[in-house]
């Protein structure tokens, strides 16, 4: 535990954190911006060029705007709610390995700020702990929307998490580990696990897109019968708080997705780019190639949004129970019917 | 019975078949209406830096009208502001001295004329009362302002521009 990998570890960590900031922000015009194209509009265009400075004002606003807790609220669970939303989605970006080791001079820099053995638990571990900021926003607000709102959430993302867990094992079956960092190397070049399990990458982006609380399942935040959903109370940076975590959780997932099943940062044709760049460039030029594919997936969390209208609750809850999970046991079953019959012959 | 229209239709609500259960051909077509709709063009008109192209009988803000010598043809009869369904003109009229000629060209001219933008509806009675061709709507749309008061436009805002400095 020398103080250079102390350094190193601070300085990724940093960065993450920047960029995962950073991306959270800029997703929120991005949103703005593909809703209005899709609806053939313009979309923000007044704050620099092409609004780009969009999320700035919007930041500078949010900071400005009266901080309102209401007085028969839990005070102290209301403040601690926000906080706990964006910490729980933040933390999440620590497992994803962003790139293969890099090369600086005789140094070799992993460019994942942990790989533990149990990458793939700590990250559902994180993902389920991120629904205490929204039960316990929802609760202390002593309001009936939030708290209708924050079962709401909480019993969709049990529901989901089962589906999804489920549509994980497929996948750990093939690939025998936890370790996110593994279980990327596997898919070298273009053997990415999407080609070999479609049906489980199905299943997991359906419930990723459920576990996000993004449309078509973002009932906790159902205006037209929950006013604002769990943040009803809430105002100023702590509602900007909550509009955070979900656009970081958005990140983290489309990250998750990209990692499991679209080959991280890998790409067909990698070999010959790592000769081509050397091993202190070819590493950062897979972390762009990750980075676009976590682009795409985000755009298509929007793209999604804007075209499917919002699930009944008895339709959300009877996809998951009666639809998602017996799918994920059928491809549990044939995934490892399959893998015993390659095995034996 | 016989509907009278014969337009009536049966609707019967069929339970959804496997490929409607499932959801997904479903939204893939739907996305890819979303999708084709990304290249479409935007009907925005940005506006303070474009201006969409008013029809020809487009009703704007009023002008009070100069005659060919430059003097104003109002005479403060009244008759717009009598005609004014929303009660948006008031005026007060006075007598010209010999020394003002150049300026009105008849007798009586108006001393102050004040319309109430945010009372007018533009609908032209106006300039259809008018019997000496005074008043228009001629004008751009009336701009947003803060106050009440800055929204009850005078004469320096209503007439025209003097013949040499429309030049």
């Amino acid at each position: 535990m020398d103080t250079g990998f102390i350094i190193e570890k601070f300085i990724l960590v940093a960065v993450i954190f920047g960029i995962s900031l950073v991306i959270a922000m800029y997703s929120t015009y991005a949103e703005r911006k593909v809703a209005a194209y899709l609806q053939d509009r313009l979309g923000p265009d007044r704050a620099g060029p092409f609004g780009i400075l969009q999320p700035l004002a919007d930041g500078v606003k949010m900071f400005m705007k009266e901080e309102i807790i209401p007085t028969t609220s839990n005070k102290w669970l209301f403040i601690v709610g926000p906080g706990l939303a964006l910490l729980c989605a933040c933390i999440g970006t620590a497992v994803i390995p962003w790139g293969s080791p890099m090369v600086i001079g005789d140094k070799v820099i992993p460019l994942q700020v942990s790989d533990i053995n149990v990458g793939v638990l700590y990250i559902f571990g994180v993902v389920s702990l991120g629904v205490y900021g929204v039960m316990i926003g929802g609760w202390a607000s002593n309001n009936k929307y939030s708290l209708l709102s924050a079962i709401r959430a909480a019993s969709q993302n049990i529901s989901y998490e089962i589906a999804m867990g489920l549509s994980i094992i497929a996948l750990l079956l093939m690939t025998n580990t936890l370790s996110l960092k593994t279980i990327v190397e596997q898919q070298h070049g273009w053997h990415w696990n999407v080609l070999y399990q479609p049906l489980g990458f199905l299943i997991f982006m359906v419930c990723s897109f459920a576990e996000t609380n993004r449309a078509p399942f973002d009932l906790p935040e159902c205006e037209t019968e929950l006013i604002g959903g769990y943040h009803t109370e809430y105002s100023s940076m702590k509602l900007g708080f909550y509009l955070f975590a979900e656009y970081i959780n958005m990140f983290v997932s489309s990250a998750v997705m990209a990692t499991l099943y679209f080959g991280g940062y890998n790409y067909p044709g990698m070999d010959y780019m790592a000769t081509l760049l050397g091993p202190t460039w070819a590493p950062l030029f897979g972390t762009a190639i990750l980075f676009a594919k976590i682009f795409f997936f985000i755009f298509f969390f929007m793209w999604v949004r804007w075209t499917i209208p919002r699930f009944r609750y008895d339709q959300l809850m009877n996809l998951g129970w009666k639809g998602l999970i017996p799918l994920a046991i059928a491809n549990i079953i044939i995934t490892g019917v399959v893998i015993a019959i390659i095995e034996k012959f | 019975m016989e509907s009278l229209s014969n337009k009536k239709k049966v609707l019967e609500q069929k339970p959804l078949s496997f490929m409607e259960r499932m959801y997904l051909p479903a939204i893939a077509k739907g996305m890819g209406i979303t999708i084709s709709h990304l290249f479409k063009k935007e009907a925005t008109v940005r506006y303070p830096e474009v201006e969409r192209e008013f029809s020809a009988n487009f009703r704007g803000m009023h002008s009070l009208k100069r005659d060919e010598n430059g003097k104003e043809r109002c005479t403060a009869c009244g008759l717009c502001a009598l005609s004014c369904p929303a009660e948006a003109i008031t005026m007060i009229a006075a007598e010209r001295k010999p020394e003002e000629k150049h300026l009105y060209r008849e007798e009586k001219y108006a001393a102050t004329y004040e319309i109430n933008m945010l009372r007018c509806i533009f609908c032209g009675l106006c300039e259809e009362a008018c019997p000496k061709e005074a008043i228009y709507l001629d004008g751009p749309i009336v701009p947003a302002d803060y106050l009440r008061k800055d929204f009850i436009y005078g004469k320096d805002k209503l007439v025209e521009a003097p013949l040499e400095m429309k030049k």
